[in-house]
């Protein structure tokens, strides 16, 4: 690994070693869009974890209905917010959203949590899966490779969505009946399951082909001279040599979870009301048909999904320019 | 100590097996140097990856006998080949910053391949990695330990390598070319220092290389290899002096000589064989000058086998029968 000694232009030309993350590091500071899309990301992050500080700060509460004439018209389109409470305001600083009334601002910031909830736990699973199942084909090659191999090809024929689309309720319906039936738990749950099963499949096979280059390296050879068990000699050989590919992986796979949690709650098959998603608050723009009347009810979560889906995928490309070796950029 | 009887390795690819190692024998006493020279091809890697047991059953083909203090490793398991790996039997690899992980410290590697074979916390194996850098002639120890492989100069990787392979005091060492990818004054120092945590330990020492200079610095008994095979085993001395076997003689022909008598080096002439393809005589036939002098064209159509004569070993038929002439000069 030549990548931490072919940085020419530091600003220090001392002989320091910098481990290959620290070099990525530096090259995403010098890369604008990167930070910019590194604080995005980080204040989408932060949004979610404040959510219930910002929202006390505004003074609402996602839940709370305000069905009033004073606020909500009743005559000419029943349910639609009132010009000065359908845009942002100082008491609602999103407005407000049309039939139950409840503050968006508040639904917004709730919802990002269970948007990010899913798509980082979804991540968390497809990527655990994917990193041991790969590298323990790849580095053992034979008959363990040929069945983890067979399995990711079917996971990867299946007809996703349509899978998804039949999953979810069974799971649903399957886990309502237990402890953990009640709340917003079995829709986070199964949206988590599910996204997380059926996304280890491609990263399986991308690591496992790194780790079919890295096993013909000799420090693999020299570190099974010295006796290193089959287990170390994964987790401690292998698998860090492709930290900055699963990386990169990790970081594109965050914006698809988020809109495939988005598309599922859009579909209905996610998260449900009242507990808020960013794909909920579409599907309930979509539901009522109230985007015709009150379009900015649609725009909110739509952009917060933009912004947050852009800045991951820009993330994602600058974090793969930064931990390729070879870029000289 | 370590005995390897007729020892052969078969890969298999997409043209037919190919033989890497045909019939290898190799005796090894406690203490005692051996090195293992022969060109590119000859199976000298092979041998010592083999007594490592690094190759998979399902990538290679295996037979004969590898002979550890009375265990046949070729019968391990894996589990318990691995308690013989780092802790019985060490390695030197050729290049040390490639095998050496470049994610970790170089004293973490040295810890972890201590910690393999010794239940101690992580900060008694941090001492253990300090005090054998400090054996292995590390300045500074205690603060190099936390250096990256790729912060090391060539010859210091190699020095903490060294440290890598002999941190369980294993008793015996193979050595894959340790000083090729090094200067020649590094390599002097390399080799001092193998020779002297030898002498420390009384550990033996496989010593793999293609260079004789080494070989005659280093070594007792050198072990001559070709097309897979020990063509000739003997002391240092006999080797250099009087080598029987006419591939040795080739070599030592084409060795320059200080004296600078002659301008051009002997070549041995032809090409190493093909080991996809062998030959069923002997393997050096149809590079070998002295063939002809063999009756019966047997050296074409019978293997020779190796004939033992106290210390000496040779694979030859025209050794066998006594018709080489006596001079060690081959060639034109």
């Amino acid at each position: 690994m030549t990548a931490t000694a072919s940085t020419p232009t530091t600003a220090k030309p001392v002989a320091t070693g910098r481990s290959l993350l620290a070099t990525a590091w530096m090259r995403i500071r010098r890369s604008r869009i990167a930070m910019a899309s590194l604080a995005v990301v980080v204040g989408m992050v932060l949004f979610a974890i404040l959510a219930p500080v910002l929202v006390a700060i505004e003074g609402q509460d996602p839940n709370t209905t305000n069905t009033t004439p004073e606020v909500l018209d009743n005559f000419y389109t029943p349910g639609l917010p009132l010009p000065q409470y359908m845009y942002p305001s100082a008491e609602h600083w999103l407005g407000v959203e049309p039939g139950l009334g409840r503050d968006l601002f508040a639904r917004l910031a709730y919802g990002a949590r269970v948007s990010l909830v899913i798509a980082l736990l979804a991540t968390l699973v497809s990527v655990v899966l994917g990193t041991i199942l790969g590298a323990a084909a790849g580095y053992f090659g034979g008959k363990v490779d040929m069945v983890i191999s067979r399995i990711m090809d079917l996971f990867l024929a299946f007809p996703h969505l349509l899978l998804v689309l039949s999953i979810a309720p069974i799971l649903q319906s399957r886990l309502a009946g237990t402890a953990l039936g009640s709340g917003s738990f079995v829709p986070i749950a199964s949206l988590v399951i599910v996204l997380g099963f059926f996304g280890w499949a491609y990263l399986a096979r991308v690591v496992r082909g790194q780790v079919l280059t890295i096993r013909q390296q000799e420090f693999i050879d020299a570190a099974q001279s010295y006796g290193t068990s089959h287990r170390s000699m994964i987790f401690k050989q292998v698998i860090p040599n492709v930290t900055g590919v699963v990386l990169v992986y990790a970081t594109m796979m965050i914006p698809t979870n988020i809109t495939a949690e988005a598309a599922l709650s859009f579909l209905g098959v996610g998260v449900k009301d009242p507990t808020p998603s960013w794909g909920q608050m579409l599907n309930a723009a979509q539901a009522g048909n109230w985007y015709l009347s009150d379009p900015w009810f649609l725009a909110v979560p739509s952009i917060a999904l933009i912004i947050t889906v852009l800045a991951f995928n820009l993330l994602g490309d600058a974090l793969r320019d930064a931990l390729d070796p070879k870029s000289s950029r | 100590m370590l005995s390897v009887k007729n020892l052969s390795v078969q890969f298999p690819t997409d043209d037919g097996m190919v033989a890497a190692l045909n019939g290898m024998d190799l005796q090894l006493h406690r203490g005692e140097t051996v090195g293992l020279v022969g060109e590119s091809g000859s199976g000298k890697s092979v041998t010592s990856q083999a007594i490592m047991g690094l190759f998979k059953e399902t990538r290679a083909k295996i037979s004969g006998e590898i002979t550890f203090e009375g265990t046949d490793l070729l019968a391990l398991s894996e589990d318990r080949m691995r308690t013989f790996r780092g802790k019985k039997i060490g390695m030197i690899f050729q290049d040390p910053l490639s095998a050496m992980h470049p994610f970790y410290t170089v004293g973490s590697q040295i810890a972890e391949a201590y910690r393999v074979h010794n239940k101690v916390s992580r900060k008694a194996a941090k001492q253990v990695a300090i005090d054998m850098l400090a054996r292995v002639g590390i300045p500074d120890p205690k603060k190099r330990v936390d250096n990256y492989p790729h912060e090391f100069s060539g010859g210091m990787r190699q020095r903490a390598m060294i440290a890598m392979a002999l941190v369980c005091e294993p008793e015996l060492l193979i050595a894959d070319e340790p000083t090729t990818a090094l200067d020649v004054t590094v390599q002097a120092q390399i080799l001092d220092l193998i020779s002297e945590l030898q002498a420390e330990t009384n550990s033996a020492v496989i010593f793999v290389t293609h260079d004789l200079g080494v070989v005659a610095q280093l070594c007792q008994r050198v072990v001559v290899m070709y097309g897979g095979q020990c063509v000739e085993q003997a002391s240092v001395r006999e080797i250099f002096t009087a080598p029987s076997h006419p591939y040795t003689r080739g070599l030592m022909a084409s060795m320059p000589h200080l004296s600078g008598e002659d301008d051009r080096l002997t070549p041995i002439p032809g090409s190493p064989p093909a080991l996809l393809d062998l030959p069923s005589g002997c393997i050096f036939a149809d590079r070998c000058e002295f063939a002809a002098l063999v009756p019966d064209n047997r050296c074409q159509n019978e293997r020779p086998q190796l004939l033992v004569t106290g210390e000496h070993a040779a694979r030859c038929h025209g050794h066998e029968m006594s018709l080489l002439p006596k001079t060690i000069k081959v060639g034109a």
